[in-house]
């Protein structure tokens, strides 16, 4: 009983670190619409400069002191990211700005380990607050009892700036209607800065408050961003009051999951968050947004079948992939096996989400079950490669039809979010099974069949795979389902008036997309010779999702134009330089607010015939 | 002949009645207009006919088969179109490809991957657009359309299925004076060459006397005339409900609407 006790507020203290982070999400994207993926990276700044700051300030005013400076430096840099960058995509869909802030997190994570280095860092304890009260017989720090405090502190504060203020009415208002909001003259940009700053002063606030509890490492930002996500999809965007029940409810489960069913821990959070979205689509206490937005991919020149032209670029791309092993050597064979694969999967993703305007931040999930449904069936069934290949997309095809079900339900952010939960589940199951996934070391061993082994005929395995798949979208995107798909994404309204089942059909999509990703998995175990969690992590769906934006999304040539491009760059980059993560990051961050119409997209602007016949028609 | 019949539907949210046992009957070949002040319950009414909100009670009944429960989805599918009073119409794709669209449904082949989905039904679908003087857009990305001619276009897409009864939420909302005229005629025309019904809301009261057969007006949601249009004109109560008390009929909201 006393153990449980003491488990319980443990959980309470967690919830007040979870809540400070949540919170600051919560009003962000309550009032700016943005969903803010860097605020983990916030988070993990706040600790680092905290740690800085408290070991060179002496004595408890140094301590504390240090903690609230740390916080407000980081605020200052949020405002600026906010005045430089987000200001400038306020208006574009809801993935570009998901990608931005990816892109600054991307920069975070590299240049705190240049400051800072790779190791963990175990910062001062809290001057005054060293020692243990004793609770039922049980001694419970008290910096811990101080953090339970905290909690529901903060949510006072914010009560009372949210109702007290003029400021807080303001934000509160353009919460429920921006756009009324901006009709009354309020000057949005400035409104739009103070509130990010707010939020990202409690993100590093929550940072700094850990490093008495915890050492301070890089991959902070990852694991806050996540559990974060998960609270304020469950408490319902924008909605303080739902962050902070959703942070008590994941920090309690989290509390005592780990001792009733450790080996499910990871999973439970993502399991209470699919239920909760299920039967309340908007969370717990959240509503329905009053001015849905545009929706990704709405577009104003319809596509075409490809044109003469088109055919003979295509013709001309084929046969240069027919005779490329004539003159290449085996790594650039080996390269281009691999953005084959990838063409594939960014095709498989721009069908559900350009197509069917479904976002997902998780399609790495069917390429990872793809990939781990081979090495299962040639670890423990020992099948050849035919039957694999055969075989093992249908994980892909099984993980999509129930994580599909679930996502097709909801729209825009909420969906992103669950596709992006789902895909932490898959990697949890994997990462924590050992016995059978082999965890966080993998399966080995995974090699084509002796007549497939060498680069060259698995090369044109996968150029056949990868073209006939490929193909297949391209056929489905102009078929009578692929223009349902996008019928389900322009207009709901009108897509139900003439007789479209939409959920049925989304659904479908969704099993479709992935199970060409779950395809391309397949070929990546084979190429690898080996699987790991990483296939199904979240810097995966990320980078598909680069590749689909830099190709142009509104295109359907685009996904194999980016793949190939981006995973070319990217080889050269990471075999160049140890910066590949700010790079990487700049260059997703100057995609999305220079050139969102991507590569396809540009040349189509800039070359195409057709353009003249519709400004023509304008006329 | 009555195409559909209506009895006793009801709706509320939280504690307030927006339609109260509202009743009538569509005849089949007839323009039938619902009007009614702002808050009437005119779209709520509207829309429980469709689909789009379920009743609390009462009865629709489209030839005798009860349809009140079902889908937007299923009561398209049973001979009942929709055009909406904001159009919603595919924006990514082209005009004909919109016509299309609604015919590839219609023709129960949504799930169909092997053909290309630009060539089925193009006949079908440029003589609908023929139907609405549509056709010299036909190859024009939808969200380039003027607005009159997107309310054209729904009309189109509205009548792919063969309905038997056409629901127009407001259907020259947002139109200038003369091409309101024209949609209305160009829909009166349609009603009596393919021998259907028409119920429609409306605010314009030139639109609504000019060319509806029959006029019901609702009021807080009840139902509180239904009519000839002179009847309507003639009824004291609506005439309140419209004017206040004392006013002329005619020459007040006809001429200001």
């Amino acid at each position: 009983m006393d153990f449980i006790f003491i488990q319980f507020l443990n959980g309470l203290s967690s919830a007040s670190s979870l809540f400070l982070v949540a919170s600051g999400l919560s009003i962000i994207f309550g009032v700016t619409r943005i969903t803010n993926f860097a605020h983990g990276a916030f988070y993990m700044m706040g600790a680092y400069v905290a740690y800085t700051l408290t070991e060179s300030w002496m004595g408890a005013l140094g301590f504390w002191g240090g903690l609230i400076a740390a916080a407000v430096a980081v605020a200052i840099l949020g405002a600026l990211i906010e005045i430089v960058l987000l200001r400038r995509i306020y208006n574009s869909p809801e993935l570009f700005q998901l990608l931005a802030t990816f892109g600054v997190t991307l920069v975070i994570q590299d240049l705190v380990i240049q400051i800072w280095g790779v190791d963990d860092l175990l910062g001062r304890r809290a001057p005054g607050m060293k020692g243990a009260v004793e609770i039922f017989g049980q001694a419970f720090p008290t910096y811990e009892l101080m953090l339970i405090v905290l909690g529901p502190l903060c949510l006072g504060a914010l009560w009372l700036l949210f109702n007290k203020t003029r400021w807080g009415v303001l934000v509160r208002a353009a919460t429920q209607d921006r756009m009324m909001v901006s009709a009354l003259g309020v000057n949005q940009a400035w409104l739009f800065t103070g509130v990010f700053t707010l939020g990202v002063f409690l993100a590093a606030l929550g940072g700094a408050v850990q490093i008495p509890r915890d050492a301070v490492h890089n991959a902070m930002d990852l694991q806050i961003i996540v559990e974060a996500f998960v609270v304020v999809v469950i408490g319902g965007f924008g909605n303080v009051l739902g962050a902070f029940l959703a942070s008590f409810i994941i920090a309690e489960l989290n509390a005592f999951g780990i001792l009733l069913f450790p080996k499910i821990s990871m999973i439970l959070m993502f399991l209470v968050m699919a239920v909760v979205l299920v039967i309340r689509p908007y969370g717990l206490l959240g509503k329905a947004e009053a001015h849905p937005r545009t929706a990704l991919g709405s577009v104003i020149r319809p596509w075409a079948p490809l044109s003469k032209l088109g055919k003979n670029w295509v013709l001309a791309l084929g046969l240069a992939l027919v005779f490329l092993p004539m003159f290449a050597g085996d790594f650039l064979l080996n390269v281009s096996t691999e953005i084959l694969i990838f063409a594939l999967f960014a095709a498989s993703l721009h069908l559900m989400m350009g197509v069917g305007g479904m976002v997902s931040f998780g399609h790495a999930a069917y390429f990872g079950l793809g990939a781990y449904g081979t090495a299962l069936l040639v670890k423990f069934l020992g099948l050849s490669m035919g039957a694999t290949m055969v075989l093992a997309p249908f994980l892909a095809v099984a993980g999509a039809i129930i994580f599909g079900w679930f996502c097709v339900r909801l729209s825009g952010v909420y969906l992103a979010m669950l596709t992006l939960a789902f895909a932490q589940i898959s990697w949890s199951v994997i990462f924590q099974w050992d016995d059978v996934t082999g965890g966080d070391n993998g399966l080995l061993g995974i090699w084509p069949d002796a007549w497939a082994a060498d680069q060259t005929s698995f090369y044109y395995v996968t150029l056949a795979i990868v073209g006939i798949s490929v193909y297949a979208i391209r056929r489905i995107v102009f078929s009578p389902f692929g223009y349902t798909l996008r019928g389900c994404r322009d207009s709901l309204l009108r897509a139900d008036a003439i007789g479209i089942d939409r959920l049925r059909i989304q659904w479908f999509g969704f099993v479709l997309a992935g199970s060409f990703a779950g395809v391309g998995g397949v070929l990546f175990a084979y190429l690898k010779g080996s699987v790991f969690p990483d296939y199904i992590s979240i810097p995966l769906s990320v980078d598909g999702l680069v590749m689909v934006l830099l190709g142009g999304i509104q295109t359907v040539a685009g996904p194999i134009v980016g793949a190939g491009v981006f995973k070319a760059l990217s080889t050269f980059i990471i075999s160049h330089t140890e910066f590949w993560k700010i790079i990487l990051g700049s260059f997703i961050i100057v995609l999305v607010v220079a050139f969102p119409q991507g590569i396809v997209g540009f040349f189509l602007e800039h070359f195409s015939k057709k353009k003249d016949s519709i400004e023509e028609g304008k006329s | 002949m009555s195409s559909l019949v209506v009895k006793g539907l009801s709706k509320s949210f939280g504690g307030v009645k927006a339609v109260t046992n509202v009743g009538f009957e569509v005849r089949k070949g007839e323009l039938l207009a619902l009007i009614g002040p702002n808050g009437a319950g005119k779209s709520t009414c509207f829309n429980m006919l469709n689909g789009q909100l379920k009743a609390d009670g009462g009865s629709i009944k489209l030839f005798g088969e009860e349809i009140i429960g079902l889908e937007p989805r299923q009561v398209w599918r049973k001979g009942v179109g929709r055009t909406f009073q904001i159009a919603a119409t595919f924006t990514s794709m082209t005009v004909i490809e919109n016509v299309q669209m609604a015919l590839i449904s219609h023709h129960k082949r949504l799930l169909s991957m092997l053909p290309f989905a630009g060539s089925l039904y193009k006949e079908e679908a440029y003589e609908l657009l023929e139907l609405v003087s549509m056709q010299d857009q036909a190859e024009r990305p939808c969200g380039m359309l003027a607005y009159g001619d997107v309310k054209r276009l729904e009309l189109a897409i509205a009548l792919a299925n063969d309905p038997q009864i056409l629901l127009m939420d407001e259907p020259a909302a947002g139109m200038a004076p003369n091409e309101r005229i024209a949609l209305m005629q160009l829909t009166a025309d349609i009603v009596k060459e393919k021998d259907i019904s028409v119920l429609f809301t409306e605010h314009d009261m030139d639109v609504v006397f000019s060319h509806a057969d029959r006029v019901m007006v609702l009021n807080r949601g009840e139902l509180i005339a239904l009519g000839l249009p002179s009847e309507i004109r003639e009824n004291e109560e609506v005439q309140s409900i419209y004017l206040g008390t004392g006013a002329v009929y005619d020459e007040e909201l006809v001429g200001n609407a």
